[in-house]
């Protein structure tokens, strides 16, 4: 796009902006950056700047649950403070007005399977690129690559047309099975490989006689198994969030959870308190997930970007 | 491992054979011409499955669209008859398709750059000597595992038009009411609003990671030179953080023009307001395909934001490898 150097003008300007505002009662804020590797902690204004990014981080998901556990007149009455103790009340209704437990076994079912099977395409992929020599490897890898970039998310009509000739819409194979590995998982595996797993273990192992399938199994995936976890972490959040391709291609009566979600609101009488209740608890499987595994999201994330 | 045993003789095998070693040696040849093949054919093998999977369902419905959009052709009726670039001549005639296209490029707009910017500082602030690093870069990411659905669901409340928290709080503070669901530009705010809220953490975590690779000696360079530590995020960090933002906006230009669940959830309909104020283009494929069934038309809109994608992404790519070759030179 032709504004991408005025995208890098405004960047420039706006943190110039931003980060002049930061520093104009804030010794201690300005340029957090040079700081590191000194002894020198920041003072208090960073602090409060993280905390009010962490506050508008987590006020939606806390405003969903604030209306959810009012009932639905609440928000004419004043804007609420503390939580009420409708929630149970609310979440019934939601029971009662969609699929909400088959809608979550189904994305817990899409979301497993799809994780598991990108790793183990991708990992068996990135072996192969990462650590054999074959011919054409190199602009195999490129055109994986490439691929990252084509919007197949717009081939949806002939997907459709292709499922429905299969009788697949519907089933939850056509959510699946265009998800079965991605591009993304491939070149991230391969970039893991590449430095984690040292050519003369695989030679080593090769020359005690093992198959390359063996060498893979034995030597590969282990090799892989920390950048393998955060893929599959990805993937399933990736799969548990997606909304276009299920939204058309599934059945309101078996949907996934956000397919789900959004029928709350298309009901004729919106239940505002009921639809962000239904937010709420839609959210918080992930929310579990990750209280107990966002570390290592954080970290997928930085490895990605310093690869990438 | 049981494979080390059997073909241990053939790694170890330099003494001489004995006669009744024969049949073993011509056992060993073909295990040997198995090892060949193996060779040769597995890294085809294992890569395969990506190459299956997007040709089946990437490639081939993405070409297939341009067919369909030829054609006449309806949800349950299935095939017309070819109609040349009708279809393409009906939908460009359309006032709904430049609004689809002004909306999806002002909602993009008005998403990637505050994100990067704000993703930016975020991330000079999160670089700082902090104390519960872990527990601050987390907080960044939560709105992350919010499905956009869940997101666009909620800021639907919170800008709703009558008793919503945002209009309420522009009251107090003396502002009028803004009608976020029916100024076309207030909605695409909205909108915006629910993108960042999702990505900016992300980009910020992505940033971040790019600024503790550069090298801390240019930092003491430039501190030695006397600039400040504003100077030098202007100066130095932004620079060199370059490639990284390039590489950030391309992929949000590529999920960013194709943008649908949160202004599909943006009001009941779904249908982008009743003026289509916040139609995207990916909502207009879904009315004409899913809403109208009519797959032809559907599809000539797909493949003209397919075009404008490619388009976006190959001046992209021009002005990046401009860049790119700019800092080679330095």
């Amino acid at each position: 796009m032709s504004s991408i150097p005025m995208i890098e003008q405004t960047a420039g300007k706006g943190a110039a902006r931003a980060a002049a505002r930061r520093g104009r009662g804030a010794g201690g804020t300005r340029g957090g950056r040079s700081s590191q590797g000194s002894a020198r902690r920041p003072g208090f204004p960073t602090y409060g700047f993280l905390g009010a990014v962490l506050l508008a981080s987590i006020f939606p998901l806390y405003w969903s649950f604030l209306v959810g556990s009012h009932d639905n007149t609440v928000l004419s009455r004043g804007i609420p403070l503390l939580p009420g103790g409708n929630f149970l009340a609310n979440a019934a209704k939601v029971f009662d007005s969609i699929p909400f437990w088959k809608a979550m076994g189904n994305s817990l079912i899409v979301s497993c399977v799809t994780a598991a099977s990108v790793v183990v395409f991708s990992t068996l992929a990135g072996f192969a690129f990462a650590k054999l020599r074959f011919r054409g490897s190199k602009a195999l890898l490129v055109f994986v690559i490439a691929t990252m970039a084509v919007p197949t998310q717009l081939g949806v009509v002939p997907l459709f047309i292709v499922m429905s000739k299969l009788g697949w819409t519907g089933s939850l194979w056509a959510v699946i099975i265009p998800g079965l590995v991605t591009a993304f998982g491939v070149f991230w595996m391969t970039q893991y490989l590449r430095d984690a797993l040292p050519d003369e273990l695989i030679e080593a192992v090769r020359m005690d006689g093992a198959s390359m399938i063996q060498a893979f199994w034995y030597i590969g995936f282990p090799a892989a198994r920390p950048a393998a976890a955060m893929l599959a972490l990805f993937t399933f959040v990736a799969t548990w969030t997606n909304f276009f391709w299920p939204f058309i291609v599934l059945d309101p009566s078996n949907p996934t959870l956000p397919v789900a979600l959004q029928l709350l609101q298309a009901a004729h009488f919106v239940d505002y308190s009921v639809v962000l209740a239904g937010a709420v608890l839609a959210t918080i499987p992930l929310l579990l997930l990750f209280i107990a595994a966002g570390r290592q999201l954080v970290s997928g994330i930085m490895q990605g970007a310093v690869k990438g | 491992m049981a494979v080390t045993d059997r073909v241990k003789p053939r790694s170890a095998g330099h003494p001489p054979l004995r006669p009744a070693d024969t049949k073993r040696v011509r056992r060993l040849a073909f295990s040997q011409q198995v090892s060949k093949w193996d060779v040769k054919l597995s890294p085809y093998l294992y890569i395969s499955p990506f190459f299956i999977l997007f040709a089946v369902t990437g490639l081939f419905p993405l070409v297939y669209t341009a067919w369909v959009s030829l054609h006449n052709w309806n949800l349950i009726g299935g095939q017309g008859k070819f109609t040349g670039l009708e279809n393409y001549a009906f939908v460009v005639a359309q006032p709904y398709f430049w609004n689809a296209v002004g909306n999806t490029f002002s909602i993009f707009v008005l998403s990637s750059l505050p994100q990067v910017v704000i993703a930016l500082v975020i991330a000079a602030v999160l670089d700082a000597n902090l104390r519960a690093r872990t527990f601050w870069r987390m907080g960044v990411l939560v709105p992350f595992v919010v499905a956009p659905v869940a997101v666009g669901l909620i800021f639907n409340n919170l800008f709703a038009d009558q008793f919503g928290l945002i209009n309420e709080m522009l009251k107090a503070a003396g502002l009028g009411p803004v009608r976020w669901h029916s100024d076309s530009l207030s909605s695409h705010l909205a909108i915006a609003t629910m993108v960042n809220f999702r990505w900016t953490g992300y980009n910020a975590l992505i940033f971040l990671a790019a600024m503790q690779a550069i090298p801390r000696d240019v930092f003491e360079a430039a501190t030695i030179d006397g600039a400040g530590r504003l100077r030098q995020f202007l100066s130095v960090t932004v620079p060199m953080l370059r490639p990284t933002v390039i590489f950030v906006v391309i992929t949000s230009t590529i999920g960013g023009l194709q943008i649908f669940d949160e202004p599909r959830v943006f009001d009941q309909s779904g249908l982008g307001g009743a003026d289509r104020q916040w139609q995207t283009l990916t909502m207009y494929i879904w009315e004409l395909g899913w809403g109208q069934r009519n797959f032809g038309r559907a599809s000539a809109v797909a493949w003209l934001l397919f075009l404008i994608i490619v388009l976006i992404a190959l001046l992209n790519f021009l002005i990046t490898k401009r860049i790119a070759s700019q800092g080679g030179r330095k």
